[in-house]
């Protein structure tokens, strides 16, 4: 089953949220933390599938996947941000992002949970200090239910992030 | 007037002239005399001068006309064809591109005003005192031709409202004219043209009436020509002018009405249609408004039939049968074949699968899809091939120009440029040509001293050869010049340090001529603006790999050279076999796939410390697949391997692989910006169960 834009427009509605001033989110899971990743930028959620290797390729790109008729390259969040490898569960899903540059990409993440929407107040742009490449992939932290949440910035999963 | 949805037409018409003009005055340098080229040239200045005038770029339209103008007295016989006036006119065609590739990337034509050029036009016309070569031409073709549309406006019938319309005007100083527009008989657009007419009259003068009515003119409900009575303010000519400025407008004729001339003003309505005829016949000998430039007139036109109630019954068979499609349309076209293919082959995949209750019809019906799909992938690609033609059309031209500026008699002799190719092969192949034909023309093609020395005709030939080879394309150019001096090009390599001296002693020439491939590689002892600047070959050979297709190179010094590119038909679905290596699939086009062996354990040898078999006389190298790839192979040392042997050029390899699954029609996927290119994956496909497999360039890794 995939779980499509419609479907999280229609979660949306049962929220009940206006959308003024605000933006909304998808929350997922790597480890224990969780990320918030900009809807607008959210083509598609699949589940885990068959991902084929392509040789002579850096560890985080674990291959490409058929995305209805598409081919697309599947990277691992995970080692992305300098994590331990992915281990796939049932809860493992491909979040397909509309990147501006390179069109269609697809990021492995341990689970997708929730959509939040986060008013422009609740979320605070980080300036980070530290070189680490961890830090570079978030530009702001949103609250919402009194958790924080970390907010990816997409621009840096394009190829110049490579 | 918004004309710029016509900007694409135009584009595609006045490159299409140009072209035409280009090859027309070619013929003419050859043939000065012949008359047939002459009209030609004419006809196609004029529709550019037409053309760009619509669309409002003074400055083409300003050199088409003087053009046009030298043109004419060509056709009159007052002036004679010399090399300079091809020279000048050449030089007018390549300013004329340059404000069509100005207009196609900034939509504008620049601001050249190519003055120095439009001088020495004028210079020739006036070297040879004609008179005013306009009126010559229209009061010869005034006297002669039997007008088409004639003054038609006479005989359109008139009610009463309409008269009383027309009256008024006349009361209020306004002019009532009438015009008959002919459109040309090849124009494919009717309508449209007609609706440019119809525009840059209307901004003129008021329409008060049309035969055929507006309505039909717009649904192409009429034949070649069309009648309009107008109330307007200005001078006929200018209204005459700016209909035939529209481009396939063969002619437009205009005269003030005469209310007492109208059949249908002096007669009952239904005596009309009766007296028509009578009136058309005597039209000619009438004095006729003459338009400033009348078309010259084809036999066909003359004998367009004179009676508009017979033209309606009895249209003209269309005669073009081409239809102008968006690419954008055919490569949705073709990427939705794609699709249907990939289902297919699920379902093959499927019904393997299920072998336990196989159903013979179920099997039947998907052989017959099978075959219906690949018939359909076929009539697709062939939709998207064109002929050569197109790009290999400028390069008699372009060694004509080279032949001057080189100071050498070349001869370049084409054939094969019916020879079709991927649409978007075609658009690609252009430059490498052009690259391959200057070097013969350059460095090919010895000078006249040494071509006596040796024997050879002062006039050294370039031959341009294409033809299908199997589901190939191939290229040949060919020259009877120099050849490639090997031992030169060695010590060029040995000096910048491309090789050392012992590599050279051992390269065969072979070898030594592929090193003229590589990067800023030149021999050229003088460097020219023609080549010698050392970009080049490598660009040719990677463009040509970017397309799939290799170069080689034969030569013979003292005798000539052949360059050979061979391209595939088309890109996007091909045939390949699919394999296993370790637990993935590959596939491999069965292009480059020469045959498939069984080897044993024991026939492979190692030489230079690198695996090869030798195989019916020959020493092939093997590469493990495995290995290549990163994966473990499930085969055990002592199991027999299985090879496939693909083939580049002159060069073979073993590539050995666990498993064989067989041939398969696969459709060519990119693996997308992502994905910087791995070497030797080409691209990815999709398989009948919705898997991705990876295709293997053979040619990368051999």
């Amino acid at each position: 089953m995939e779980l499509n834009k419609s479907t999280v427009q229609e979660l949306l509605v049962e929220e009940g949220k206006a959308a003024s001033e605000t933006i909304q989110f998808i929350v997922i899971r790597l480890g224990e933390e969780q990320y918030g990743i900009d809807i607008r930028s959210i083509d598609n959620i699949v589940r885990m599938q068959s991902i084929t290797r392509i040789p002579k390729m850096p560890a985080f790109l674990k291959g490409v996947i058929n995305l209805r008729g598409e081919v697309i390259p599947v990277i691992s969040m995970r080692l992305k941000m300098d994590l331990e490898d992915d281990v796939i569960t049932k809860a493992t899903r491909i979040l397909v992002l509309k990147l501006e540059q390179e069109g269609n990409v697809g990021f492995l993440v341990d689970e997708v949970k929730e959509v939040v929407t986060l008013s422009v107040n609740e979320i605070e742009k980080i300036t980070y200090n530290a070189q680490e490449e961890k830090s570079s992939l978030i530009n702001a932290v949103g609250k919402h239910n009194g958790e924080l949440i970390s907010l990816f910035d997409l621009s840096a999963f394009s190829l110049e992030g490579n | 007037m918004d004309v710029n949805q016509y900007l694409e037409i135009f584009l595609d018409e006045t490159k299409e002239h140009l072209q035409n003009l280009n090859t027309q005055i070619l013929e003419l340098e050859s043939d000065p005399e012949g008359e047939d080229t002459v009209n030609e040239i004419f006809r196609a200045a004029h529709s550019l001068k037409g053309m760009a005038g619509t669309m409002g770029y003074k400055r083409m339209q300003n050199l088409t006309h003087d053009m046009e103008n030298v043109f004419s007295e060509v056709r009159n016989g007052n002036i004679k064809v010399q090399p300079k006036l091809i020279d000048v006119l050449f030089q007018c065609l390549d300013a004329l591109e340059e404000y069509t590739d100005n207009i196609q990337n900034n939509a504008d034509e620049g601001t050249n005003d190519n003055e120095a050029l439009i001088r020495q036009l004028n210079d020739i016309l006036n070297d040879n005192g004609s008179a005013a070569p306009e009126k010559a031409a229209s009061s010869d073709a005034g006297a002669s031709g039997e007008p088409v549309g004639g003054e038609k406006w006479k005989d359109i019938a008139l009610d009463d409202s309409q008269i009383s319309v027309i009256k008024e005007a006349q009361n209020q100083g306004k002019k009532v004219y009438g015009l008959n527009v002919v459109v040309q008989e090849n124009c494919i657009l009717k309508a449209a043209r007609a609706f440019l007419v119809f525009k840059a009259v209307e901004e003129m003068a008021e329409i008060i009436i049309s035969v055929p009515s507006a309505q039909d003119v717009e649904d192409e409900k009429f034949d070649r020509d069309f009648t309009l009575i107008l109330l307007s303010d200005v001078e006929i000519e200018k209204i005459i002018q700016a209909a035939e400025s529209v481009s396939e407008i063969e002619k437009a004729t205009g005269a003030p009405v005469m209310l007492e001339e109208n059949q249908s003003y002096k007669k009952a309505e239904e005596e009309a249609k009766a007296e028509a005829a009578e009136a058309e016949a005597a039209a000619p000998a009438e004095t006729t408004a003459s338009p400033a430039e009348v078309h010259e007139e084809t036999a066909p036109e003359k004998a367009a039939p004179a009676k508009q109630e017979v033209k309606k019954n009895n249209t003209k068979p269309v005669v073009n049968r081409t239809v102008r499609v968006d690419i954008e349309k055919l490569d949705s076209l073709m990427n939705l074949v794609s699709e249907l293919i990939i289902a297919k082959n699920s379902l093959v995949s499927v019904s393997s699968q299920e072998q336990t209750n196989t159903n013979t019809a179920f099997n039947e019906q998907i052989e017959y899809l099978e075959q219906v799909t690949t018939n359909l992938h076929e009539s697709v690609m062939k939709v998207r091939m064109v002929p050569i033609e197109s790009v290999v059309n400028k390069f008699p031209r372009m060694i004509r120009d080279l032949s001057k500026k080189l100071d050498k008699k070349l001869e370049l002799y084409m054939s094969g440029e019916e020879t079709e190719l991927d649409r978007t092969v075609v658009d690609e192949i252009g430059d490498p040509l052009m690259h391959l034909l200057r070097n013969s023309a350059d460095h090919g093609i010895e000078s006249a001293e040494i071509r006596a020395q040796r024997g050879k005709p002062s006039v050294g030939s370039i031959f341009l050869d294409a033809y299908q080879d199997g589901n190939n394309v191939v290229i040949e150019v060919r020259d009877d010049g120099n050849g490639i001096d090997t031992e030169a090009v060695k010590e060029k390599a040995i000096e910048r340090g491309s090789i050392t001296p012992e590599q050279a002693a051992n390269m065969t020439d072979k070898e030594i001529v592929n090193l003229l491939f590589l990067p800023s590689f030149s021999t050229a002892k003088k460097v020219t603006d023609v080549s010698g600047r050392g970009v080049g070959l490598d660009v040719v050979r990677s463009k040509i790999e970017s397309l799939s297709g290799e170069v080689e190179v034969k030569t013979k010094l003292g005798e000539g050279s052949t360059w050979t590119i061979r391209l595939p038909l088309t890109l996007a679905i091909i045939q390949a076999l699919m394999v296993v290596v370790g637990d993935e699939k590959y596939a491999i086009s069965l292009g480059s796939i020469q045959t498939l062996e069984d080897i044993v354990p024991g026939d492979v040898k190692l030489v230079q410390n690198k695996e090869v078999i030798h195989l019916r006389g020959q020493v092939i190298p093997l590469i493990r697949l495995n290995e290549v790839l990163d994966i473990e192979s499930k085969k055990t040392a002592d199991e027999n391997l299985i090879v496939v042997i693909v083939k580049k050029g002159d060069k073979m390899a073993g590539l050995v692989i666990d498993e064989l699954i067989g041939q398969q029609e696969i459709v060519i996927k990119s693996l997308g910006k992502y994905i910087k290119q791995c070497k030797f994956i080409s691209g990815a496909t999709i398989l009948g169960d919705g898997e991705i497999a990876l295709i293997l360039d053979a040619n990368a890794l051999i």
